[in-house]
């Protein structure tokens, strides 16, 4: 593992924000969507059902979490789409850039684009509507590593179906998070779901982190054991999601999809 | 000395088509040597395979004598390349992207480098642009910028002057050739332009569905196959390879 190369690709999502100022767009301006929509909804729920209980803190917590580890797989897989929009993996992949470094640099992109899009969500939440997520107390740190290697793991897969599909696996990526979102129970318990959702649910990390979130929020039980369990869930999805990459690597140099690229292929 | 490439017995399949099938051949040190053949020949294959983008059915790729199977990144940070369809991120500046290809091939003194080849091509006025703002021919400057930025041993050039007008073409090949011929580099070029191959390639092969056709010093090779020049014998080559081969 050579770090210079793997900040190399780091460095290479740097210029690219820094030199257009638009594409932060993508990370603060869905995160203040959620932020205001929900916050408003919360607050039009709360004035419905009185002072008995308070949303705001518990959905809007939600809604600040979920869009963390959106950002996480974002910040992997947007940085891998932009080497597809400009023809670059051929450049890289020819390269002594290995696998593992690319990867790496990825997730170091993801690291600064996660964590600015979690300060900025709830610093606009507290500001707006009060909330504050630090209400979590050090329960807030696994949440966020668990959300965040979960969010890695979907990045690298999301990497994985570019080298295998081009171009066109760019609208495969982008509804992920949302098509996985229903299962985690990010805004009610699981338990309100079918027997077959629930099934899914419990072998997807982020909903462990909901469920102690919401027991925290709500005086519940918080169970530590069910946090290791997100937490081996999340570790186990983010190795899957490596070898996926590392045998698509393989599969895409044995049938030139690489040197193919711009040809999507099938 | 060793090559600064051997390859052995190369082949490549996609189920019934064979695109390279099994062709041997060699590149010295200080030696440019021209892969030339029609389109579909399997020289891009042979080139993406050197390259470890494309993995060989069968045979051995073997880089300034380390081979090349499971020492992908030694290999690798040993050569380099420029081709007309591998152009580098339009929205990254001239600079930006040779300090981070600098960084992936662990260029020494990299500052100083990239002022160097800013200078040999003449990019010191296009630092500061986008790659993508550039002309056809100043990317391929920067991409030829790129591609020598680590000093390769083996130095894979895909139709490198094929967006080049004549004045500029000619300064990229004296560039080239004194690069080849300066230090301890070997070159495997591509072109359809065979003034340009008789011009700068020490050694040519001719490629034909896959399979290497004929070798030699271009000077000489057309006369020894009774042909005027090195494109009468690029049309045979495309056109009736056969009777090259009963030669």
């Amino acid at each position: 593992m050579n770090f210079k190369r793997a900040y190399a690709v780091y460095l290479r999502y740097l210029f690219i924000m820094r030199g257009n100022p638009q594409r932060f767009f993508n990370i603060f301006v869905w995160a203040i969507m959620d932020i205001v929509l929900w916050g408003f909804i919360t607050k039009y729920f709360n004035a419905l059902g009185g002072p008995a209980f308070n949303l705001v803190t518990t959905l809007m917590g939600a809604v600040i979490l979920w869009a963390f580890l959106v950002r996480a797989q974002q910040g992997v897989s947007t940085p891998a789409l932009e080497d597809t929009w400009t023809h670059n993996h051929i450049n890289y992949f020819a390269s002594p850039l290995s696998v593992g470094e690319y990867t790496l640099g990825l997730v170091f992109s993801s690291v600064i684009t996660s964590l600015i899009g979690l300060v900025f969500v709830a610093v606009l939440a507290g500001l707006l509507f009060g909330v504050n997520v630090l209400i979590l107390g050090f329960s807030l740190l696994p949440f966020l590593l668990i959300l965040f290697l979960f969010g890695i793991a979907l990045g690298i897969m999301a990497i994985a179906l570019i080298l295998r599909f081009g171009p066109s696996a760019e609208w495969i990526i982008w509804p992920i998070p949302a098509l996985i979102e229903p299962f985690c129970g990010v805004l009610y318990p699981v338990s309100v779901l079918p027997g077959w959702m629930q099934a899914i649910s419990k072998v997807l990390p982020p909903t462990y982190v909901f469920a102690g979130m919401r027991a925290l929020l709500t005086g519940g039980q918080f169970s530590v054991q069910e946090l290791v369990a997100g937490f081996v869930l999340s570790i186990a999805f983010l190795l899957l999601a490596y070898v996926l990459f590392e045998y698509i690597f393989r599969y895409a140099v044995r049938y030139g999809l690489i040197a193919r690229f711009g040809a999507e292929g099938s | 000395m060793t090559n600064v490439l051997d390859v052995r017995d190369l082949r490549k399949t996609y189920g019934d088509t064979t695109a390279v099938d099994g062709i041997s051949f060699a590149v010295g040190r200080n030696e440019i040597v021209g892969l030339l053949g029609p389109n579909g020949a399997g020289k891009t294959t042979t080139i993406n395979m050197v390259l470890q983008i494309l993995e060989p059915t069968s045979g051995l790729i073997t880089i300034d004598g380390i081979s090349a199977q499971g020492n992908r990144s030694t290999v690798l940070s040993r050569t380099n390349f420029a081709a007309v369809y591998a152009e580098l991120p339009g929205n990254l500046t001239v600079r930006q992207n040779l300090r981070i290809f600098g960084l992936i091939y662990n260029v020494s003194s990299l500052s100083h480098r990239i002022e160097e080849v800013l200078d040999m091509f003449d990019l010191q006025k296009f630092g500061h642009t986008r790659c993508g703002l550039l002309s056809s021919g100043e990317q391929t400057r920067v991409a030829l910028a790129k591609a020598i930025l680590n000093k390769p041993k083996l130095l894979l050039l895909d139709e490198p002057t094929a967006s080049l007008d004549p004045s500029s073409a000619s300064i990229i090949r004296e560039h080239i050739q004194s690069f080849a011929h300066g230090g301890e580099s070997g070159v495997l070029w591509t072109s359809h332009n065979m003034h340009e191959v008789e011009d700068v390639c020490d050694r040519v092969l001719f490629l034909s569905h896959g399979k290497i056709l004929l070798e030699g010093d271009p000077k000489i090779l057309p006369a020894a196959h009774g042909k005027k020049d090195l494109e009468e014998l690029f049309i045979t080559v495309a056109r009736e390879p056969l009777s090259l081969e009963n030669d």
